[in-house]
């Protein structure tokens, strides 16, 4: 078992022809994803040959589930398409829409979350986000397939690099499923979605989560943690060293007033019981320390 | 990006909120002649993005032009909070029955926009959030159906606004919602909105923030970008498209990929620099998952360029890029860099083909150059060097 994604999992690229949205389709491909087709408004009919998989082109999502079966998106389109992209992959009941695209106005984004909502029949993952892999089963965005194998360990994670990193530390050991959760203000899965389905998801014996600046998703995902996780939780809080009222790259990762701040965010973990780590490395060895491995 | 009042008033006008006349002056002279055009009495307002201004003495009355000159001529270069004063803002002056709150933002736990809005307006809205709760109405907006009259009627009922302005104040709501969202804005505040003495509706004092990802369908709001406050070595970043900021009493210049990772190699660096004398990051730059040659050449002068700099440490995690051209990359910036380069130079490759990596740079035997295992090891050395 993983979370969200499995071996059977069904993808269809929003975007395949454009050029991320083609090399990230032939390393999913490589990585043993099922990868069925792509849409692009105005280029459905056509069939593009990655690596020798032929894959057929779609006009609407819709279209491509039809013919594919699919049942997970995912979304490389720029953002300026990626709302009108989001909201036809939502009104064709898609289960699962992730978008990878950096740089969507949060006024997009806040519309098509509402939008999902309103329908109830999708789960978005991100925006600005490396997407989420369950090793050896299915990989659906960015995260490098070769950095880990298949293990016990379930990932939550704002951050791409970190989710790399953090995967690379303890490769070792391996992971259920890492999902980068993205770092805008606005996205679709959060921290506590990742960890209520961890907690039931019975391959899963161990959580990490990272965090960062801004909002309250870790002191929400503490307080949950509280209440429903029972398997144990390693964290790390990045952004300690970052002043207040900058952005740190992520459009969420900024300090306003005393909201926000890393030290309140681990303060707010290790009250729920959270071992955090002070680095990357340390938070891994918490982790070989509950794992004793 | 967050705008100067005198802008949040322009956008006011522009989506036709009610506002009063307002203009900006940059010397004494122009507060002047801004002042004799409206006629009567104005008030001159610094121009600072930090809040307590009033108290500060960054606001005055002023009873004619040469008044206003003067009083334009005391707050132009005053210190409020650290911000110097470049600009004042000329406005009308109105004699005031009420003052009012009202705010759209985004509201980032709920995942949606919220509205709020008081009758208690004019002063520290926390300070009314925090002792008199029940006096701010929270009310939130769904992205997807706005704000229509019919809402902005709720919102103001719910706030208890007085009968004799609450149709006026729904108007503004409405409108403030059209300027929120044509604008691509994540915060537009009034404080105060007010009740003149002749009994009209008008925004006094604004605060709107923009949504930068938002730049390409906003072409208008480059205009907006005050290029006189920005730091010299983030302007110059900002030019080469990279995602630098300047962090105050650092010694350590860093360089990384992706926002988190770097983030995250600033925290290792102060907290390791704590052996040395209390050694800090001097910067965040993230170069983004491709780590070219050029943007490295580009991100080591901007840090190297940056005299507070004594050490630097590039952190890359290879995931999609692998190491070996993020080596290359490296090699070849220092090359382009040539003579530019003299601070030394900490680098930590892992990830994907980081042996071949670490070889290139080995063989390229740079002298500044020297390479450490680990992020934790890395930081340690470079803060080590920092301190030298």
């Amino acid at each position: 078992m993983s979370i969200f994604i499995n071996s059977s999992s069904k993808i269809i690229v929003q975007g395949m022809t454009g050029s991320e949205g083609t090399k990230h389709t032939r390393r999913m491909l490589a990585s043993g994803s099922k990868v069925v087709g792509g849409v692009t408004p105005g280029k459905g009919g056509q069939v593009v040959d990655i690596d020798g998989t032929s894959l057929p082109v779609f006009n609407t999502v819709a279209e491509a589930i039809a013919a594919t079966g699919a049942n997970v998106s995912v979304v490389f389109v720029p953002p300026k398409f990626a709302k009108a992209a989001v909201i036809d992959a939502i009104d064709a009941k898609m289960p699962l829409v992730v978008v990878i695209t950096e740089g969507i106005p949060v006024h997009d984004s806040a519309y098509f979350y509402a939008y999902s909502l309103q329908k109830g029949t999708t789960q978005i993952v991100g925006p600005n986000c490396p997407g989420l892999i369950s090793p050896e089963q299915s990989n659906v965005g960015i995260i490098p397939a070769d950095i880990t194998k298949r293990g016990p360990i379930g990932l939550v994670s704002k951050s791409g690099t970190l989710t790399y990193q953090m995967m690379y530390e303890l490769r070792d050991i391996g992971f259920s499923t890492a999902v980068g959760i993205g770092g805008d203000p606005v996205i679709g899965t959060t921290h506590i979605d990742c960890l209520r389905a961890f907690q039931d998801d019975p391959d899963t014996t161990a959580i990490v989560m990272i965090g960062e600046i801004g909002g309250d998703a870790e002191e929400r995902a503490a307080a949950f943690i509280a209440e429903y996780v029972k398997k144990p939780v390693v964290g790390y809080v990045a952004g300690f060293t970052a002043p207040e009222g900058k952005t740190m790259g992520h459009a969420g990762a900024i300090v306003s007033g005393s909201s926000g701040t890393a030290q309140a965010k681990k303060d707010a973990l290790e009250a729920a019981g959270v071992k955090v780590g002070q680095t990357p490395s340390e938070t891994a060895q918490l982790m070989r320390d509950i794992l004793g491995r | 990006m967050d705008l100067y009042e005198y802008q949040a008033r322009d956008l006011f006008e522009k989506h036709t909120v009610p506002v009063l006349q307002g203009a900006v002056a940059t010397t004494a002279d122009q507060a002047h002649d801004a002042a004799a055009k409206m006629g009567g009495k104005v008030v001159v307002k610094a121009q600072v993005k930090v809040g307590g201004r009033g108290k500060a003495g960054g606001v005055k009355l002023a009873v004619d032009a040469n008044d206003a000159k003067e009083k334009a001529g005391a707050i132009l270069g005053m210190d409020i909070k650290g911000h110097t004063v470049h600009k004042v803002m000329i406005a009308q002056a109105a004699p005031i029955a009420s003052e009012y709150y009202v705010s759209i933002l985004l509201d980032r736990s709920n995942r949606t926009f919220l509205v709020m809005a008081s009758v208690a307006g004019g002063m520290d809205i926390e300070e009314v959030a925090r002792t008199a709760p029940e006096k701010l109405a929270k009310v939130p907006v769904n992205a997807v159906d706005g704000i229509s009259l019919a809402k902005a009627k709720e919102i103001v009922a719910q706030a208890q606004f007085p009968a004799d302005v609450a149709d006026q104040v729904a108007e503004v709501l409405v409108k403030l919602w059209e300027t929120f969202q044509s604008e691509d804005a994540t915060l537009v505040e009034v404080n105060p909105l007010v009740k003149t003495e002749d009994g009209r509706v008008v925004a006094l004092d604004g605060k709107i923030t923009l949504d930068d990802n938002a730049d390409f369908r906003q072409p208008d709001h480059e205009a907006l970008v005050d290029h006189d406050t920005a730091n010299a070595l983030e302007a110059a970043a900002k030019e080469k498209g990279l995602n630098y900021v300047k962090l105050d009493n650092g010694q350590v210049g860093i360089i990384g990929n992706g926002a988190g990772l770097v983030m995250s190699t600033l925290d290792v660096v102060a907290y390791a620099g704590e052996k040395f004398g209390g050694m800090r990051p001097a910067n965040f730059l993230d170069i983004g998952g491709g780590a070219s040659a050029q943007v490295m050449a580009d991100g080591l002068s901007i840090i190297l360029g940056d005299p507070d700099v004594k050490s630097v440490f590039v952190n890359v995690f290879g995931g999609i890029t692998a190491c070996d051209a993020v080596a290359n990359g490296i090699v070849q910036a220092l090359d382009l860099l040539g003579p530019k380069a003299t601070k030394p130079i900490v680098v930590r490759l892992d990830g994907n083909n980081v042996l071949e990596g670490r070889a290139i740079l080995n063989a390229a035997k740079h002298p500044l150059v020297e390479q450490a295992e680990t992020m934790d090891g890395a930081a340690s050395r470079a803060a080590e060097l920092a301190a030298k």
